[in-house]
């Protein structure tokens, strides 16, 4: 029998009990338009946290060095300055797959100009910084290998502070003062948005770190490394090469614990999309759950239509049908029935998620694959649940269907 | 003359509960092609049986039976099915047409299960054909409940014969009609017998089993009488004579 025709019939039987198709379709609508806007939320929350990831630079291995314990009060990491430049440069040095690597020193400071001030976290780094972290800059240019030896007292400022700042003028050869030292702007950041933590990462004055040591007072040592791998593949790898190296350079016995920290970029996205894929599953699976109802409301239907129907499969088995023929029937009836469904939830589902996105600035992502998952899906549990009054209905004696009242 | 129903001391046996009900017993019994058969006998007589057996909708308990030389007592279901797709056409009580689906769209049903397909087309000319031979061309688009009772057993006549069928079982095909249209659907047969088609009736009322050639009577699961018709009764005549009668009704003052 073709499959063309079984289909005609489908829709023919379907279109005979408009509402109850309408209702049991309605079901599936909910299901699966549930699971895409779920799905999208979900989405949209891990992209966001992985775009932030992808703030903090490309294949960037970061080294915070150890903690300190003052009468039982111990201090996060980067503060003990167990980090020193040579720590830095040794890195740069002896492990070939490191392309570049920041020396940070960090301070909170009130900075002003003319007659504003701000408090803003001044940053000591190396003039690969921005490199490192693949922030491009809006205007003027950064400092210079020649200003760190030289521990020129230069600056280059994040967006929040030259708005704070200077308002709409460009800060560019302007003169910032730093507790006190004047310093030289030569570059203004492009804006870069919130951390992973949270924080805004514009708000921020970038010096070379050797003029942060030396004019700023920010002692020798250094809070953090920042460095960067030739590639993705070898993150792990040289995260091992420079934990290896420091315990060297810092003479730790075998059995001691580090007095510093190693991170890659990787496993800090990990941890920061742990959570936002944990939440997707979990609204996914309670989508799944209405998804299932809908399922069940398909295979009771189709049972009480194999029951009112069971004449009409008697004459079709009197004048020929085979069981198999009986099967597709009902089952491609059924499938019509949760892909119809299926197509309207999906649009309604998109629909949801364009208006959180839309009237909550709720970050959703639809993405095409989610939709054919969904799409296939809806016709997995026509089948499914279909399959059982299908073949209820395959199994009917002739005799007994056409006697049926 | 060749066979088309051949039956071979079959016997068939409904177990249920603690009696076993003997329905058929022990019949032998030869159908030829071309002929017009009724079956008759009271309720419970085997007669349905009989008919469900002779129609592959049930296998006999025991017995040989061959439907167009071929043998047909064990088949499985779906044997069977393809047996009564390409073999018989069935015409009931109760006409069994589908509700909301057009004449002609009835009359195609046993082309959708054929094995070898057939083209949308030829389906659709072979369902005309056969619905213009019962004198229903012109009503091919309405539905079952736009159609009195004569044009819906019309239209099962005509999906008995959409797959050309070495034979024709009719099921008490005149049990829901009145007279006159009792008489018109065995003009019906009566024209399709004459054209060569073998049909085989279950009937329970003798005016009616006059039509046909054969009159074969069951009781207690046996055939007790089988005689060709005497007075063979001829639709169009008696149509003709009620029509008659009726008009002498209207005249008379």
């Amino acid at each position: 029998m073709k499959i063309f025709a079984t289909f005609r019939i489908a829709l023919r039987a379907l279109r005979r009990n408009k509402l109850r198709t309408v209702l049991t379709m309605l079901g599936m609508v909910i299901g699966v338009g549930a699971v895409i806007a779920m799905v999208s939320i979900g989405n949209g929350a891990k992209a966001q946290v992985e775009a932030q990831i992808a703030s903090l630079g490309q294949n960037v291995v970061l080294i915070f060095s150890g903690s300190t314990s003052r009468g039982g009060v111990r201090t996060g990491w980067g503060s003990a300055g167990t980090l020193s430049i040579e720590d830095a440069e040794a890195i740069q040095k002896e492990i070939p797959e490191v392309v570049a690597a920041s020396p940070e020193v960090r301070g909170f400071n009130q900075v002003a100009s003319g007659n504003d001030n701000w408090y803003t976290s001044v940053l000591g780094e190396s003039e690969d910084y921005l490199d490192i972290r693949t922030w491009p800059l809006q205007d003027g240019m950064m400092f210079t290998d020649q200003d760190v030896r030289g521990a020129t007292k230069v600056a280059v400022v994040g967006q929040t502070t030259a708005r704070q700042l200077y308002g709409d003028e460009s800060p560019v050869g302007q003169i910032i003062r730093i507790k006190n030292a004047p310093f030289r702007i030569v570059g203004e950041l492009a804006p870069k948005g919130l951390s992973v933590m949270g924080s805004d990462q514009d708000d921020v004055v970038l010096v070379p770190y050797t003029s942060s040591m030396k004019r700023l007072g920010g002692g020798t040592m250094l809070r953090s490394i920042s460095a960067q791998a030739a590639n993705e593949k070898e993150l792990a790898n040289v995260q091992e090469e420079i934990t290896e190296l420091l315990r060297q350079r810092h003479r730790i016995q075998p059995g001691r614990d580090d007095d510093f920290t190693v991170r890659t970029q990787q496993e800090i996205a990990e941890a920061a999309t742990a959570t936002s894929k944990v939440m997707t599953v979990l609204l996914a699976a309670i989508a799944g759950v209405s998804l299932l109802v809908g399922g069940i409301g398909i295979m009771n239907i189709m049972l009480v239509s194999v029951t009112e129907r069971t004449r009409e499969i008697g004459i079709r088995m009197a004048v020929g049908a085979h069981g198999r023929d009986i099967l597709m029937q009902f089952l491609i009836e059924a499938v019509t029935l949760s892909v119809i469904g299926g197509i309207i939830g999906i649009a309604l589902g998109v629909g949801v998620s364009k208006a959180l996105a839309t009237y909550m600035n709720w970050p959703t992502l639809t993405s095409t694959s989610s939709i054919v998952i969904a799409f296939l899906f809806s016709a997995a549990v026509g089948i499914f649940f279909g399959f059982y009054p299908a073949r209820k209905a395959s199994h009917l004696d002739p005799i007994d269907a056409l006697r049926y009242e | 003359m060749t066979n088309i129903i051949q039956l071979e001391r079959i016997n068939k046996v409904y177990h249920t509960g603690e009696v076993d009900v003997h329905a058929v017993r022990d019949v032998s019994l030869t159908i030829g092609a071309g002929e017009f058969v009724a079956i008759m006998g009271s309720s419970g007589s085997g007669k349905s049986t009989m008919m469900n057996i002779v129609g592959c909708l049930d296998r006999p308990t025991s017995g040989r039976y061959l439907l167009d030389g071929v043998d047909v007592s064990d088949l499985h279901r779906d044997q069977l099915a393809t047996i009564r797709n390409q073999k018989i056409g069935f015409v009931f009580q109760g006409f069994n047409l589908l509700s909301r689906t057009s004449a002609l769209e009835n009359v195609e049903l046993p082309m959708l299960y054929t094995r070898t397909p057939v083209s949308a087309r030829q389906q659709r000319e072979r369902a005309t054909a056969a619905l213009e031979s019962v004198g229903l061309g012109q009503r091919a688009d309405h539905h079952p409940n736009q159609l009195s009772g004569g044009q819906q057993q019309r239209v099962a006549i005509a999906r008995a014969l959409a797959n050309q069928p070495a034979l024709i079982l009719a099921d008490e095909p005149t049990g829901n009609l009145d007279t006159q249209t009792s008489i018109e659907i065995m003009g019906v047969f009566q024209k399709l017998n004459n054209s060569g088609i073998t049909i085989v009736m279950v009937t329970h009322e003798l005016d009616i089993a006059s039509y046909t050639r054969r009159n074969i009577i069951m009781r207690d699961g046996r055939v007790v009488s089988d005689l060709p018709v005497a007075n063979r009764l001829i639709a169009e005549e008696e149509i003709a004579k009620l029509r008659a009668a009726q008009k002498a009704v209207q005249l008379a003052p």
